[in-house]
């Protein structure tokens, strides 16, 4: 135990102490924010543009259709020709020039109409005017038809499904999604923990065998006992170096947010809409208070105990992969061949899950795929959120799901130890997967 | 009790590799040992066995007269072949971690520590990193590593490999201390002359089995053939040594008219050397007269020979 304690602390000092980890630590929050802080400013100078855009109305159709929004400002061409509108456009230097021509119906206005510009045009702006040759046409026909603007308006139709379960507790929309997706952020982390930290586990095997300090060290301890030391003592600096990242992002996004008044504006804005909504469909305030309420009813303790469990057999079984082929190769540009396979339970888990788990948390593939062991770990956290027992996950298939997993965990330690214990002290040949297979045997 | 090392009938297998076939070995306290044969022959696999690395399929191993158990790697040092250190960590670090790894106190292990770095004259190396240091620099500490703990038995798998030959001496002379203290020692190495003037006890090992083994003296009294080379001034060289071939067998042999000296290698019939000496002397003036004691290299390639002959 001792010794175990010895080469965790090795493993982790060795790991936080290494430069590019440090670096990474730092660094990498602040490359977050940055990023994020910079895509926000971006997009806040690009809405800030104003198009300003050459009308040339020649019909008796359009009169005051075209206003000026946040965006988009029209300047009136009255009594000129097309040739010298299109000529002053461009001088001006605006965006572009909408000509309607005189005819004598609507419909062939609409159809001769022309947007004319020097580029291509800015896709936004042209549904905004294509909304309003809609509108117009729709409007026209609707008039032929006999029937008045404001029946028009009273016709349209916004009907949402009352959903509950049986025992009468309302169900909520979109709330599976809503849960899939808090579930799925959980099996993300369990993800890419596992690449990073399998991958720093890996680099570690692969340097003691290069460095060939690895026969000194296992005639000092058992080689099980370096693996496990390993993988824990790089586990505990990926723990670190995922606090250090929580923290910091959190603390840089406040300050950065509150520095460029982004958050503030968003808010507002926020503000503003959900008050319009609020006013016009009364029930959107009942709902979100359902939703809310749903929110508050995720077991998140339930959830946050079975993610410790599903993190760490799901991590260690990983991580021995890991220190396995580390130990078969030796150098890194020979883990290709071994890394893709393991990585791909992960990468389905991840996706076949996501868009399972979304559309049904207890449909068949979902199911199955939070029972297999190397799944699990993601799928089954995906589904959780959704409660234990009636309604959500039956008890049975969570008692299956850990109990497969903790007997593959055993099964896959054991056999990463063996393969490790003899890759070990291989050197200089590129391993295949028979070779690997009889080293079972040894 | 006189052995600090015994092998049993060990065996061991990879695959449809035999690696060791029925090795018995004693090994003697308190002297050095020699472990040799070409590469590939499965000494490294049966230090392996002794430091626990792997396992026999058969056979059994005994340490300072009790079956080797776990409690053993505290007693042995050992210097693999393959080795090398931490690159990126400092030397007195990496030293006080590998000696804690081999049960020694951190207090315990920094202590001689220093003695080790101060007598081997690298104190200043402490807090150097190993990718700063040479070849041999790094070889110094890793001897220092696998001595630190005074292990009863201490293996060495060539153990010079890598040192310049100043290097080289100062740690053959660490050893041959070590030894006047108490230690037993194993090498193993395939380069037989290197360590010949070493061991006093050897073992050859050829394709998984051990063929010879035994105190080394009597090992090269029980090979000698009666071999002798003779330096002689003759006038007629070359009439004396058709004269002798006709009666024995003339291995080698050179003459130089101008200095009138014959020299030649001879395998005398019997034990009696008299007669021949004195009727050589009738002859001319014999100037040298050496009994050709076979080394480890002549012995192992004749013992590979017969053996392959009988098979």
């Amino acid at each position: 135990m001792n010794k175990l304690f010895l080469i965790i602390k090795r493993e982790y000092i060795a790991k936080v102490r290494n430069k590019s980890f440090v670096v990474m630590t730092f660094l990498s929050p602040v490359l977050m924010v940055g990023m994020g802080v910079l895509i926000a400013y971006l997009t806040k100078i690009n809405d800030n543009e104003k198009s300003i855009v050459a009308l040339l109305n020649e019909s008796d159709y359009f009169s005051n259709e075209f206003l000026t929004t946040e965006g988009t400002s029209f300047i009136h061409f009255n009594e000129i020709n097309l040739e010298t509108a299109k000529d002053s456009t461009l001088k001006m230097g605006y965006s572009g020039l909408l000509y309607i021509p005189k005819e004598s119906n609507l419909e062939q206005v609409v159809a001769r109409s022309f947007f004319y510009s020097k580029k291509s045009p800015n896709t936004s702006l042209i549904s905004r005017l294509e909304l309003v040759f809609q509108d117009r046409l729709r409007e026209k026909r609707l008039q032929n038809l006999g029937v008045s603007a404001k029946d028009f308006s009273a016709l349209k139709v916004n009907y949402a499904i009352n959903t509950a379960t049986f025992n009468g507790k309302q169900n909520v929309k979109g709330i599976n999604e809503i849960k899939a997706v808090i579930g799925g952020a959980f099996g993300y982390l369990i993800m890419m923990f596992i690449i990073i930290y399998g991958g720093f586990v890996m680099r570690s095997v692969i340097e003691e065998k290069t460095s060939r300090i690895i026969e000194i060290i296992i005639s000092s301890v058992k080689p099980f006992q370096l693996m496990l030391g390993k993988i824990l003592g790089t586990s505990l600096a990926g723990i670190t170096q995922f606090l250090i990242w929580i923290l910091l992002g959190s603390l840089l996004m406040v300050i950065a947010f509150s520095f460029l008044d982004i958050e503030l504006s968003a808010l507002q804005n926020g503000a503003e809409l959900t008050a319009s909504i609020n006013t016009t469909i009364p029930t959107m305030d009942q709902t979100m208070q359902v939703y809310a309420q749903e929110l508050i009813d995720i077991p998140w303790f339930t959830l946050i105990s079975f993610f410790i469990i599903y993190f760490l057999l799901g991590y260690l079984i990983y991580s021995s992969i890991y220190a396995a082929i580390g130990a078969a190769v030796d150098n890194e540009t020979d883990t290709q061949q071994f890394i893709f396979p393991t990585i791909l339970p992960l990468m389905l888990a991840i996706y076949v899950g996501f868009f399972s788990v979304f559309s049904n948390p207890h449909g068949p593939i979902a199911v199955g795929f939070s029972i297999f062991p190397l799944t699990s770990p993601i799928v089954m956290l995906m589904r959780l959120p959704s409660g234990i027992g009636e309604g959500g996950v039956p008890l049975w298939q969570l008692l299956t799901s850990i109990l497969l997993l903790v007997v593959t965990f055993i099964g896959i330690v054991w056999l990463a130890s063996k393969i490790y214990r003899v890759g070990i002290l291989m050197y200089g040949k590129k391993p295949t997967y028979k070779e690997i297979f009889k080293w079972l045997k040894y | 009790m006189n052995n600090i090392l015994v092998t049993k009938e060990v065996t061991k297998h990879f695959g449809k590799h035999i690696a060791l076939h029925n090795v018995s070995l004693e090994i003697p306290r308190n002297s050095i040992y020699g472990l040799l044969g070409p590469n590939g022959a499965g000494k490294t696999t049966l230090i392996r066995i002794v430091n626990q690395i792997t396992h026999p399929d058969k056979g059994s191993v005994f340490f300072d007269g009790e079956k080797l158990k776990a409690e053993h790697i505290a007693q042995i040092g050992y210097l693999p072949e393959e080795r090398g250190l931490y690159k990126s960590m400092k030397v007195g670090e990496q030293a006080l971690y590998l000696a804690q790894l081999k049960g020694l106190s951190k207090a315990e292990a920094k202590k001689k520590l220093k003695f080790w770095f101060e007598r081997l004259e690298i104190g200043d190396w402490w807090d150097k990193k190993i990718q700063e240091l040479s070849k041999g620099m790094a070889q110094k500490i890793q001897f220092i590593v696998t001595v630190l703990h005074a292990p009863k038995l201490l293996i060495f798998d060539e153990p010079f490999s890598g040192f310049d030959p100043i290097n080289a001496n100062i740690i053959k002379d660490e050893i041959l201390k070590l030894k006047e203290k108490g230690t037993s020692i194993i090498f193993s190495t395939h380069r037989m002359e290197s360590v010949e003037e070493l061991c006093e006890y050897i073992a050859l090992i050829h394709k998984s089995q051990k063929i010879l083994d035994g105190k080394l003296s009597e090992i090269k009294k029980a090979y000698k053939n009666n071999i002798y080379k003779i330096g002689m001034q003759v006038p007629k060289g070359e009439a004396l040594l058709g004269e002798l071939s006709g009666k024995f067998k003339i291995s080698t042999s050179d003459y130089n008219i101008v200095e009138q000296q014959l020299d030649f290698t001879m395998q005398f019939p019997g034990k009696e050397t008299g007669e021949i000496l004195s009727y050589l002397s009738s002859k001319g003036n014999i100037n040298s007269f050496v009994e050709t004691i076979p080394s480890a290299n002549e012995i192992f390639i004749k013992t590979v020979q017969s053996k392959n002959n009988n098979e």
